[in-house]
């Protein structure tokens, strides 16, 4: 019990620290943590989820090569130095994100990924795994748009 | 237990009674100090309602505070470098401190002033002086940062500065010490008559903020000391207290204080200016820095100009009169209508306030009592508008409310007196602790100041603070302004000696100030753009590393390669583009600071490794849980090693995908 509480201690601590909290000391027990975040899971689909965030409802068309285009050239400049599309380094590996995460989420993690960590299952998850909080890179819903573009052509193996 | 517990609770009661019995004024004071307390209380998480930028004196920085709580917000870089902001470490912002004399890495801070529009202030920039090496800067407002520092030619002891007029068409630059024009190789005794005095009109570009020294007045040899811009119906005027009009050049404390009356210069800048455009004046062989930084380029540049222009006063026929006014007068203040110039005689015991409209009136009636070097002395009663009489010992300084009143310090007699504009009574006075200097009252050196609070800037504390060694803080004190009697409600301690300051509120200000710097905006000359493009290049024995960081790494962050006796760049760019996020790198043996960089700006800091061996960076400002881990090595080999030039991150190359 007194376990319990201490992990539940932990995991306020990390919620309350990811918004613009930048001087928050290191927590020492990062693994149970993870543990007991899993265990509180949700359990629907993920892609039913689509976050929190200026982003309520998207439909998506054919891919458009040119958002595509300026897209990448986005990503890599805003967004690669934590996220390869291949494998994981701060962030998670983004292979095949449109085939785990709805268009939505994904803008709403981009766009507004403070609050997106302190209250979506998803994104409390991933914080809980990767510790470093998504970094909030002030691009504009049109710039989100065209790396959710690149991001489909980026399919899972 | 229960004993001893009442014995005590009796010992307590009968201590407080004793002790509120014994000093009745005590225990009123006790009452006021609770709402005096709250009329400081800003409360965590809720923001002040003024900024006040107070130079840093013999600091050479200036100091941001927020009012009424005297909480330090900020000290912004000016004339000294500053190894906690990397300022005149790093390669982007040493030129900020060059000069005719070369990189000079610290100056004396004095007058801040805001710039404004129609007489009230805009919040977008401050200029402040270095009185040393005379020159004025410039910070944006937008960034907090010194964007611009310009160097006064012809200048000793850049006192009378950097005031501006109503829309900021200029900020002015006085000599305090006169020296010889040109400047020569001299006999010191030689120098009345030899000896000049340079009054500096920088213009001030509207659109970008540019300066440039439009034209330099040279007057005669006395020191020019304060002075202030008129406005409203003296817009186009400028008044500078003189005093050594002896033209003493040794013992000034006694020899130039020998005339009863000195001088305050009224000088027709607009009759100047319009001289000047139509080509008067002379362009004369000068050196002097201009010195410019670019956010765009997060650089900045040192040009050294060439000539300036000089007018002689007496060139332009009723531009320069000399107002007599009484015992070396010290401040030079204009009140918000424009109409009334005090000038405070240090060495006396009143104020002499001089009336604009009398002044223009004694100079068409023509009633001058003599000339100095060629310019008109006006006769004293002519101009004289009253006197504040025996209000204090030692004046200095004045500032107004808007509503019709004057605040002065006097530093003898450490006291705040405030009085009332045409009637000359003194209102209240306050004490200072101690020996004040300036004062300062929001927008008080315009046409609408902010009369809610004054603040006093002391040059000694001595008991008002636990000791610290030889050396004790000096301080400001904040008085509320809003009653017939001043309140005294606040000390709080000040970096270097606080001079003036510049108040504004709040809104003008934050609502402009900038988060983050585009990283796609940056022209920066070594800016790296993504982590695929940081690299490492050799170019002979100097090494580029261009660099990368975010939370919480660097890229690359394995360099090797290196040899002594390389002379090593890092440029760094963080890639972060979120508020509040800077990161740092410091390097183990680089003889610069660290660097401190700011969202989506690029740094530079030089590092020449003198020792073989694998040789650590960090991340020097805490920036996420995982700081700790933002670190990386590079390796040092033997000058001449076969050892090629090779950087990974994570044992890749660096890549997007």
């Amino acid at each position: 019990m007194k376990f319990k509480v201490v992990v539940l201690a932990v995991v306020v601590i990390f919620v309350t620290s990811c918004g613009n909290e930048k001087k928050e000391e290191k927590s020492s027990a990062p693994v149970e943590v993870k543990k007991e975040v899993v265990k509180k899971e949700a359990t629907t689909n993920p892609m039913d989820d689509k976050g929190i965030g200026p982003i309520t409802s998207l439909t998506l068309a054919d891919i458009d090569e040119t958002m595509v285009a300026e897209g990448k050239e986005l990503f890599k400049m805003k967004c690669s130095a934590c996220h390869k599309i291949s494998k994981r380094v701060v962030g998670p590996a983004l292979a095949g994100i449109t085939e785990r995460r709805s268009p939505e989420w994904i803008m709403n993690m981009i766009l507004n990924p403070e609050e997106m960590v302190a209250k979506n299952p998803i994104a409390k998850k991933l914080l809980a795994e990767y510790l470093a909080p998504m970094a909030n890179q002030n691009l504009t819903e049109k710039e989100a748009r065209v790396i959710l573009e690149y991001f489909r052509t980026k399919k899972a193996k | 237990m229960k004993t001893i517990f009442k014995s005590l609770l009796a010992i307590t009661v009968v201590s407080l009674v004793l002790s509120s019995c014994g000093n009745g004024s005590s225990s009123k004071k006790g009452a006021l100090s609770s709402s005096v307390a709250e009329k400081v209380y800003v409360a965590p998480g809720e923001h002040d309602e003024f900024y006040a930028f107070v130079s840093g004196g013999f600091s050479g920085q200036l100091a941001v505070y927020g009012l009424p709580s005297g909480r330090l917000f900020k000290v912004i870089p000016v004339f000294s470098v500053d190894a906690e902001k990397a300022y005149g470490f790093n390669e982007e912002t040493k030129p900020m401190l060059n000069t005719s004399h070369g990189f000079i890495p610290w100056d004396d801070s004095h007058h801040p002033d805001i710039s404004q529009t129609n007489g009230e202030l805009d919040g977008r920039y401050v200029f402040i002086n270095g009185n040393n090496t005379p020159r004025i800067a410039k910070i944006d407002l937008t960034t907090f940062e010194t964007t611009e520092i310009i160097e006064i030619p012809n200048s000793a002891g850049n006192h009378s500065s950097s005031f501006v007029t109503e829309n900021t068409e200029y900020v002015v630059a006085g000599t305090r010490f006169s020296i010889p024009f040109p400047q020569r190789d001299m006999p010191i005794d030689e120098y009345k008559g030899n000896f000049k005095g340079a009054l500096t009109f920088i213009s001030v570009d509207p659109k970008d903020g540019a300066m440039d020294i439009k034209f330099q007045i040279m007057m005669p040899g006395f020191n020019y000391d304060l002075s202030h811009p008129g406005r409203g119906k003296s817009h186009g005027w400028f008044f500078f207290t003189t005093y050594n009009t002896e033209e003493a050049n040794s013992l000034l404390e006694v020899n130039a204080s020998q005339n009863d009356k000195d001088f305050i210069a009224a000088i027709n800048w607009k009759k100047i200016e319009e001289y000047v455009n139509n080509g008067g004046g002379k362009k004369v062989p000068s050196r002097y820095a201009h010195n410019v930084y670019s956010d765009e380029t997060h650089s900045a540049t040192s040009t050294i100009k060439k000539e300036v222009l000089i007018v002689n006063p007496s060139d332009v026929p009723g531009a320069v009169y000399f107002l007599p006014t009484p015992k070396s007068p010290h401040g030079c203040d204009v009140d918000p209508t424009g109409e009334y110039i005090v000038g405070n005689g240090k060495l006396s015991a009143d104020l002499t306030i001089h009336s604009f409209s009398k002044m223009i009136k004694a100079i068409e009636d023509k009633k001058f009592t003599g000339e100095a070097y060629g310019i008109p002395i006006l006769d004293f009663d002519a101009v004289h508008a009253g006197t504040v009489k025996q209000s204090g010992l030692g004046p200095l300084h004045t500032e107004f409310d808007g509503k019709g009143n004057a605040y002065t310090t006097f530093f003898i007699s450490s006291e705040v007196v405030k009085w009332k504009i045409g009637t000359w009574e003194v209102i209240d006075r306050k004490p200072t602790y101690y020996s004040v200097g300036h004062l300062m009252i929001p927008g008080g050196n315009s046409r609408k100041p902010y009369g809610k609070y004054v603040l006093a800037m002391n040059k000694i504390t001595k008991d008002r603070y636990l000791p610290t060694g030889p050396e004790v803080t000096q301080s400001a004190q904040l008085y509320d302004i809003t009653g017939d009697k001043m309140e005294l409600l606040l000390d709080f301690p000040t970096i270097g000696e606080p001079h003036y300051a510049a108040g504004i509120p709040a809104d003008i200000v934050a609502k402009n100030s900038k988060k983050i710097y585009k990283l796609e905006e940056s022209k920066h000359e070594f800016v790296t753009k993504s982590e695929a493009d940081s690299k490492v290049v050799r170019d002979g024995n100097e090494v580029h590393i261009y660099m990368t960081m975010i939370r919480s790494h660097f890229a690359p962050d394995n360099i090797e390669g290196i040899q002594v006796g390389d002379k090593v760049y890092f440029h760094v760019t963080n890639l972060e583009q979120d508020y509040d996020v800077p990161h740092g790198i410091s390097m183990i043996g680089a003889q610069t600071s660290e660097l401190l960089i700011m969202p989506g700006q690029t740094e530079t800091f030089v590092w020449y490794p003198k020792q073989v061996g694998v040789w650590p960076f960090y991340c020097t400002d805490f920036c996420s849980a995982l700081h700790q881990e933002m670190q990386g090595y590079v390796r040092v080999s033997p000058k001449g090693s076969k050892v090629p030039i090779k950087f990974t991150l994570d044992g890749d190359a660096v890549d997007a995908e």
